[in-house]
């Protein structure tokens, strides 16, 4: 399941330059609010779904390695955060549902 | 490419897709960042109005080439293909000048626009080669998709090659200076509540490392305490800290040092869970309790020295098996971040 089939299918806005997502192959993924739960328990290429829309994030993913974040609830970053996203190569996509039926949607689609 | 490549792993299981998407994003990005001139074909064969058909055959036969633009006083006039060069063959009409079957409704682009733009005219216009002019419109070059890819590689193997040499340099650095002991000291001032910056410093940290060669276990290591570490100044320090990084060929020194306010009971806050941060820290989602946790579990060796009212010091130690050492860097290269 490439990261463009899940924008797709969870209908994300992409935040972040356009890239081909068709190449990025998320593998599996992590949930959480808490950063330094991410820092312990996400893995590299994971797509990390929280509703944290702020600077650090983008720290923690680019440390983190994960392939994408999916900021849910609608949560808008800052555009300095998207600056910085893009600077660090990270990817932001937004979901406007909460992140319990995001999480569920893509262990469906079978990011297990 | 999709199914194959995505199948295909990299060294330690890591798919290459990452890595073929972020040659992508470069290659979308230069197609931004260069410009026409700098890719062009400057050595441009031009044909002038009134030559005759006979010679525009000629000159495109001799330089093995499909189209050459017309020009009259070193203003762009027209351009004439193969296409026309035939129509006036069929006719047999080897003696009228050019500017009769030349076309006169010439795309062209200009010489200071991005390459993105020379793509977009080729992919709308179907046309191979495209005239450049320059801000008055002068024939300066002439540009064709090929002259692009040549300019994309060329430009993409100098990023390559500049990090490279950069690597190549820091790797050897631990085996070019002789001493008893050599080590490369990292230092990094940390402002309190700067959470802005978070992070930061833990990113220099481990693109240090990457160009000393460090494989990117050990610098995902390194990157995970130190960043805790730094975010412990940022959260918890009354005036922040210093974040000290000492790299030697054999381990790996972090240390963090603090004024105050200090750590009460330091058994406490090695337990999981267990946090003092305030609510700003915390409604960003720092407060988990689990900072020192992370920490001791990317580290051989963790000490803090702290207490109530005084300054908190952190160290934190790695050391470096046999294959992992700074100066046996030599084959241990991985793809960077």
């Amino acid at each position: 399941m490439t990261l463009q089939e899940i924008i797709a299918k969870l209908n994300l806005k992409v935040l972040t330059a356009p890239r081909n997502f068709s190449a990025i192959t998320p593998r599996g993924g992590y949930a959480s609010d808490l950063l330094s739960c991410v820092m312990a328990g996400a893995q590299p290429d994971n797509v990390w779904v929280t509703l944290q829309a702020h600077m650090n994030v983008v720290a923690v993913a680019s440390l983190r390695e994960v392939s994408a974040v999916i900021i849910t609830e609608g949560a808008q970053p800052e555009a300095d955060v998207i600056t910085k996203a893009n600077e660090q190569d990270v990817i932001l996509l937004s979901a406007s549902e909460p992140s319990y039926a995001v999480i569920g949607r893509l262990w469906k689609m079978g990011i297990q | 490419m999709s199914s194959t490549i995505q199948e295909t792993q990299g060294r330690k299981g890591r798919p290459i897709t990452d890595n073929d998407a972020q040659e992508i994003t470069r290659i979308e990005e230069l197609s931004y960042d260069l410009r026409i001139f700098e890719v062009m074909s400057r050595e441009v064969f031009t044909l002038a109005p009134n030559q005759t058909i006979r010679d525009g055959l000629e000159v495109l036969r001799t330089k093995r080439i499909s189209g050459a633009p017309v020009v009259e006083n070193g203003d762009l006039a027209g351009v004439i293909s193969t296409e026309d060069l035939m129509r006036a063959l069929t006719q047999n009409d080897l003696e009228s000048p050019i500017r009769k079957y030349m076309s006169t409704n010439v795309i062209s682009v200009k010489s200071y626009e991005p390459v993105v733009k020379a793509l977009e005219t080729f992919a709308r216009t179907n046309v191979g080669r495209l005239p450049v002019t320059n801000e008055h419109d002068q024939l300066v070059g002439m540009i064709t998709k090929g002259d692009i890819t040549r300019g994309v590689l060329v430009a993409i193997r100098k990023d390559y090659q500049e990090e490279e040499i950069r690597r190549y340099r820091v790797r050897h650095l631990f085996e070019d200076i002789t001493s008893d002991r050599t080590s490369l000291i990292l230092r990094y001032h940390i402002k309190p509540r700067d959470f802005v910056n978070g992070g930061q410093a833990s990113s220099h940290i481990k693109r240090a490392m990457l160009r000393l060669g460090a494989s990117a276990q050990l610098a995902r290591q390194c990157g995970i305490a130190v960043y805790e570490a730094e975010m412990n100044l940022i959260i918890h320090t009354t005036n922040g800290g210093i974040l000290r990084v000492q790299i030697e060929p054999h381990r790996i020194l972090m240390q963090t040092t603090d004024d105050g306010p200090g750590i009460p009971d330091v058994n406490k806050a090695l337990q999981p869970g267990w946090s003092t941060a305030p609510q700003e820290a915390r409604n960003m989602g720092f407060g988990a309790g689990m900072g020192l946790v992370n920490i001791k579990s990317c580290v051989d060796k963790m000490e803090i020295f702290s207490g109530a009212g005084k300054g908190t010091r952190l160290m934190m130690e790695i050391h470096l098996r046999p294959d992992e050492k700074f100066s046996a860097a030599e084959g241990t290269e991985e793809p960077g971040i």
